[in-house]
Protein backbone atom coordinates (compact mmCIF):
# COMPACT_ATOMS: atom_id res chain seq x y z
CA UNK A 1 0.00 0.00 0.00
CA UNK A 2 1.31 3.46 -0.90
CA UNK A 3 0.88 6.59 1.22
CA UNK A 4 -1.62 7.95 -1.32
CA UNK A 5 -3.68 4.79 -1.07
CA UNK A 6 -3.55 5.03 2.72
CA UNK A 7 -4.63 8.65 2.59
CA UNK A 8 -7.63 7.79 0.43
CA UNK A 9 -8.89 5.63 3.30
CA UNK A 10 -7.87 7.99 6.10
CA UNK A 11 -11.35 9.41 6.74
CA UNK A 12 -13.01 6.01 6.82
CA UNK A 13 -10.30 4.77 9.18
CA UNK A 14 -10.83 7.75 11.50
CA UNK A 15 -14.60 7.30 11.31
CA UNK A 16 -14.30 3.57 12.01
CA UNK A 17 -16.01 2.55 8.82
CA UNK A 18 -13.47 0.28 7.18
CA UNK A 19 -13.87 -3.45 6.66
CA UNK A 20 -11.72 -5.73 8.85
CA UNK A 21 -9.63 -6.75 5.81
CA UNK A 22 -8.94 -3.16 4.85
CA UNK A 23 -8.14 -2.29 8.45
CA UNK A 24 -5.50 -5.02 8.51
CA UNK A 25 -3.94 -3.61 5.32
CA UNK A 26 -3.97 -0.09 6.73
CA UNK A 27 -2.40 -1.21 9.99
CA UNK A 28 0.26 -3.05 8.04
CA UNK A 29 1.11 0.15 6.20
CA UNK A 30 1.23 2.08 9.48
CA UNK A 31 3.81 -0.33 10.86
CA UNK A 32 6.18 0.66 8.09
CA UNK A 33 5.36 4.31 7.56
CA UNK A 34 6.02 6.88 10.24
CA UNK A 35 4.68 9.69 8.04
CA UNK A 36 1.25 8.11 7.87
CA UNK A 37 1.27 7.43 11.62
CA UNK A 38 1.87 11.14 12.21
CA UNK A 39 -0.80 12.11 9.68
CA UNK A 40 -3.33 9.80 11.33
CA UNK A 41 -2.55 10.90 14.89
CA UNK A 42 -2.47 14.62 14.22
CA UNK A 43 -5.60 14.53 12.05
CA UNK A 44 -7.44 12.70 14.83
CA UNK A 45 -6.19 15.29 17.29
CA UNK A 46 -7.32 18.13 14.99
CA UNK A 47 -10.88 16.79 14.96
CA UNK A 48 -10.85 16.18 18.71
CA UNK A 49 -9.69 19.72 19.48
CA UNK A 50 -12.37 21.28 17.30
CA UNK A 51 -15.04 19.04 18.81
CA UNK A 52 -14.07 19.91 22.34
CA UNK A 53 -13.86 23.67 22.01
CA UNK A 54 -16.93 25.75 21.51
CA UNK A 55 -15.78 28.63 19.31
CA UNK A 56 -19.05 30.51 18.95
CA UNK A 57 -21.19 30.48 22.03
CA UNK A 58 -24.60 32.04 22.05
CA UNK A 59 -24.82 34.05 25.29
CA UNK A 60 -27.96 33.33 27.34
CA UNK A 61 -29.36 36.87 27.17
CA UNK A 62 -28.98 37.05 23.40
CA UNK A 63 -30.36 33.55 23.03
CA UNK A 64 -33.48 34.42 24.99
CA UNK A 65 -33.96 37.58 22.94
CA UNK A 66 -33.69 35.65 19.69
CA UNK A 67 -36.10 32.98 20.90
CA UNK A 68 -38.64 35.60 21.99
CA UNK A 69 -38.39 37.39 18.64
CA UNK A 70 -38.86 34.17 16.67
CA UNK A 71 -41.84 32.99 18.71
CA UNK A 72 -43.54 36.39 18.70
CA UNK A 73 -43.47 36.34 14.91
CA UNK A 74 -44.73 32.76 14.79
CA UNK A 75 -47.66 33.60 17.05
CA UNK A 76 -48.66 36.47 14.82
CA UNK A 77 -48.37 34.43 11.69
CA UNK A 78 -44.90 35.01 10.35
CA UNK B 1 -36.09 -8.40 8.89
CA UNK B 2 -34.77 -5.30 10.60
CA UNK B 3 -36.34 -3.74 13.65
CA UNK B 4 -39.13 -1.28 12.89
CA UNK B 5 -37.68 2.16 12.29
CA UNK B 6 -37.85 4.37 15.34
CA UNK B 7 -39.73 7.60 14.92
CA UNK B 8 -37.59 10.58 15.87
CA UNK B 9 -39.17 12.62 18.70
CA UNK B 10 -38.93 15.74 16.50
CA UNK B 11 -41.54 14.28 14.16
CA UNK B 12 -44.27 14.56 16.80
CA UNK B 13 -43.20 18.13 17.60
CA UNK B 14 -43.32 19.07 13.93
CA UNK B 15 -46.80 17.54 13.66
CA UNK B 16 -48.04 19.58 16.61
CA UNK B 17 -46.39 22.76 15.32
CA UNK B 18 -48.06 22.24 11.96
CA UNK B 19 -51.37 22.15 13.78
CA UNK B 20 -50.63 25.59 15.21
CA UNK B 21 -49.00 24.59 18.52
CA UNK B 22 -46.37 27.28 18.93
CA UNK B 23 -45.07 25.67 22.14
CA UNK B 24 -44.09 22.59 20.15
CA UNK B 25 -42.16 24.81 17.77
CA UNK B 26 -40.60 26.59 20.74
CA UNK B 27 -39.20 23.25 21.89
CA UNK B 28 -37.59 22.78 18.48
CA UNK B 29 -36.14 26.30 18.56
CA UNK B 30 -34.63 25.74 22.01
CA UNK B 31 -33.27 22.41 20.92
CA UNK B 32 -31.39 23.68 17.87
CA UNK B 33 -30.81 27.43 18.12
CA UNK B 34 -27.26 27.10 19.44
CA UNK B 35 -26.27 24.72 16.66
CA UNK B 36 -27.82 26.95 13.99
CA UNK B 37 -25.98 29.94 15.44
CA UNK B 38 -22.63 28.10 15.40
CA UNK B 39 -23.09 26.93 11.83
CA UNK B 40 -24.18 30.39 10.70
CA UNK B 41 -21.24 32.03 12.45
CA UNK B 42 -18.82 29.58 10.84
CA UNK B 43 -20.19 30.39 7.40
CA UNK B 44 -20.74 34.14 7.66
CA UNK B 45 -17.86 34.87 10.10
CA UNK B 46 -20.00 37.71 11.32
CA UNK B 47 -21.90 37.79 14.59
CA UNK B 48 -24.77 40.02 13.49
CA UNK B 49 -25.32 37.99 10.37
CA UNK B 50 -25.32 34.81 12.41
CA UNK B 51 -28.02 36.21 14.70
CA UNK B 52 -30.12 37.16 11.70
CA UNK B 53 -29.64 33.72 10.22
CA UNK B 54 -30.96 32.11 13.42
CA UNK B 55 -34.13 34.20 13.23
CA UNK B 56 -34.66 33.87 9.51
CA UNK B 57 -33.93 30.15 9.40
CA UNK B 58 -36.44 29.31 12.14
CA UNK B 59 -39.09 31.61 10.69
CA UNK B 60 -38.62 30.13 7.25
CA UNK B 61 -38.79 26.63 8.71
CA UNK B 62 -42.02 27.54 10.50
CA UNK B 63 -43.52 28.89 7.29
CA UNK B 64 -42.47 25.83 5.35
CA UNK B 65 -43.36 23.16 7.92
CA UNK B 66 -45.92 21.74 5.51
CA UNK B 67 -43.14 21.06 3.04
CA UNK B 68 -41.14 19.01 5.54
CA UNK B 69 -41.48 15.50 4.19
CA UNK B 70 -40.10 13.55 7.07
CA UNK B 71 -37.75 11.59 4.80
CA UNK B 72 -34.84 13.39 6.45
CA UNK B 73 -34.49 14.46 10.07
CA UNK B 74 -36.02 17.80 11.00
CA UNK B 75 -32.57 19.00 12.12
CA UNK B 76 -30.99 18.15 8.75
CA UNK B 77 -33.82 19.97 6.98
CA UNK B 78 -33.39 22.97 9.28
CA UNK B 79 -29.62 23.02 8.71
CA UNK B 80 -30.19 23.12 4.96
CA UNK B 81 -32.39 26.19 5.37
CA UNK B 82 -29.84 27.80 7.71
CA UNK B 83 -26.90 27.10 5.38
CA UNK B 84 -28.75 28.73 2.48
CA UNK B 85 -29.64 31.75 4.60
CA UNK B 86 -26.04 32.05 5.79
CA UNK B 87 -24.64 31.83 2.25
CA UNK B 88 -27.08 34.52 1.16
CA UNK B 89 -25.83 36.84 3.93
CA UNK B 90 -22.24 36.11 3.00
CA UNK B 91 -22.95 36.98 -0.63
CA UNK B 92 -24.54 40.25 0.39
CA UNK B 93 -21.45 41.23 2.34
CA UNK B 94 -19.12 40.22 -0.42
CA UNK B 95 -20.99 41.91 -3.23
CA UNK B 96 -19.52 41.10 -6.58
CA UNK B 97 -17.79 38.04 -5.27
CA UNK B 98 -19.47 34.73 -5.92
CA UNK B 99 -19.88 32.68 -2.82
CA UNK B 100 -21.12 29.18 -2.93
CA UNK B 101 -20.29 25.92 -1.34
CA UNK B 102 -19.26 24.75 -4.78
CA UNK B 103 -16.34 27.10 -5.03
CA UNK B 104 -12.72 26.27 -4.32
CA UNK B 105 -13.12 22.62 -4.97
CA UNK B 106 -9.97 22.01 -6.95
CA UNK B 107 -8.27 19.35 -4.95
CA UNK B 108 -5.23 17.25 -5.35
CA UNK B 109 -6.74 13.91 -4.49
CA UNK B 110 -4.44 11.75 -2.51
CA UNK B 111 -1.69 14.32 -2.24
CA UNK B 112 0.46 13.44 0.72
CA UNK B 113 0.71 16.09 3.45
CA UNK B 114 3.90 18.10 3.37
CA UNK B 115 4.25 19.37 6.90
CA UNK B 116 4.78 16.21 8.84
CA UNK B 117 6.20 17.16 12.18
CA UNK B 118 4.94 15.31 15.19
CA UNK B 119 2.91 17.32 17.69
CA UNK B 120 3.70 17.86 21.32
CA UNK B 121 1.57 15.79 23.70
CA UNK B 122 -1.63 17.72 24.54
CA UNK B 123 -0.39 20.78 22.65
CA UNK B 124 -3.62 22.68 23.23
CA UNK B 125 -2.86 22.86 26.94
CA UNK B 126 0.09 25.14 26.28
CA UNK B 127 -2.25 27.96 25.36
CA UNK B 128 -4.85 29.61 27.53
CA UNK B 129 -8.49 29.29 26.53
CA UNK B 130 -8.66 32.65 24.77
CA UNK B 131 -5.42 32.07 22.83
CA UNK B 132 -6.48 28.60 21.80
CA UNK B 133 -9.93 29.75 20.67
CA UNK B 134 -8.27 32.47 18.60
CA UNK B 135 -5.91 29.95 16.99
CA UNK B 136 -8.78 27.58 16.21
CA UNK B 137 -10.98 30.34 14.78
CA UNK B 138 -8.19 31.81 12.67
CA UNK B 139 -7.25 28.40 11.36
CA UNK B 140 -10.74 27.27 10.38
CA UNK B 141 -11.60 30.66 8.91
CA UNK B 142 -8.68 30.23 6.54
CA UNK B 143 -10.40 27.29 4.85
CA UNK B 144 -12.49 27.86 1.71
CA UNK B 145 -16.21 28.09 2.71
CA UNK B 146 -17.03 24.87 0.87
CA UNK B 147 -14.54 22.92 2.97
CA UNK B 148 -15.26 24.77 6.20
CA UNK B 149 -18.98 24.04 6.19
CA UNK B 150 -18.45 20.34 5.49
CA UNK B 151 -15.96 20.04 8.37
CA UNK B 152 -18.28 21.92 10.74
CA UNK B 153 -21.36 19.86 9.94
CA UNK B 154 -19.58 16.54 9.88
CA UNK B 155 -16.94 16.82 12.59
CA UNK B 156 -18.14 19.59 14.90
CA UNK B 157 -21.91 19.15 14.76
CA UNK B 158 -21.75 15.39 14.28
CA UNK B 159 -23.96 14.94 11.21
CA UNK B 160 -23.37 11.77 9.21
CA UNK B 161 -21.88 11.95 5.72
CA UNK B 162 -25.34 11.35 4.22
CA UNK B 163 -26.97 14.01 6.41
CA UNK B 164 -24.23 16.49 5.52
CA UNK B 165 -24.80 15.75 1.83
CA UNK B 166 -28.56 16.28 2.23
CA UNK B 167 -28.10 19.49 4.22
CA UNK B 168 -25.72 20.95 1.64
CA UNK B 169 -27.34 19.58 -1.48
CA UNK B 170 -24.08 17.81 -2.38
CA UNK B 171 -23.35 14.25 -3.40
CA UNK B 172 -21.86 11.86 -0.84
CA UNK B 173 -18.56 11.59 -2.79
CA UNK B 174 -18.33 15.40 -2.87
CA UNK B 175 -18.79 15.56 0.90
CA UNK B 176 -16.18 12.85 1.43
CA UNK B 177 -13.64 14.54 -0.81
CA UNK B 178 -14.11 17.91 0.88
CA UNK B 179 -13.99 16.43 4.35
CA UNK B 180 -10.62 14.84 3.66
CA UNK B 181 -9.21 18.07 2.24
CA UNK B 182 -10.63 20.08 5.13
CA UNK B 183 -9.24 17.77 7.78
CA UNK B 184 -5.80 17.67 6.18
CA UNK B 185 -5.65 21.42 5.64
CA UNK B 186 -6.65 22.13 9.24
CA UNK B 187 -4.11 19.61 10.46
CA UNK B 188 -1.37 21.22 8.45
CA UNK B 189 -2.26 24.72 9.60
CA UNK B 190 -2.51 23.71 13.26
CA UNK B 191 0.93 22.10 12.98
CA UNK B 192 2.44 25.57 13.03
CA UNK B 193 1.26 25.94 16.61
CA UNK B 194 1.34 22.41 17.91
CA UNK B 195 4.41 20.79 16.38
CA UNK B 196 7.29 19.57 18.49
CA UNK B 197 9.98 22.15 18.84
CA UNK B 198 13.55 21.46 17.77
CA UNK B 199 16.09 21.02 20.49
CA UNK B 200 17.19 24.64 20.26
CA UNK B 201 13.58 25.70 20.68
CA UNK B 202 13.17 26.98 17.13
CA UNK B 203 9.92 25.82 15.52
Amino acid sequence: MTCSEFLAELDDLIDNSVTPTLRTDLELHLRECEHCVITLNTTRKTIEIYREHELYELPTALRERLQAAILAKCKHGC
Amino acid sequence: MGAPEEVHPDVALVERARGGDVHAFETLVKQYDRQVFRIAQHITQNREDAQDVVQDAFLKAYEKLDQFQGNSKFYTWLVRIAVNEALMRLRKRRTGKMVSIDEDVQTEEGSVPRDLAEWRPNPEQEYNQAELAEILRKTINGLPPGFRVVFVLRDVEGLSTEETATALGLSVPAVKSRLLRARLQLRERLSRYFRKKNEDGVQ
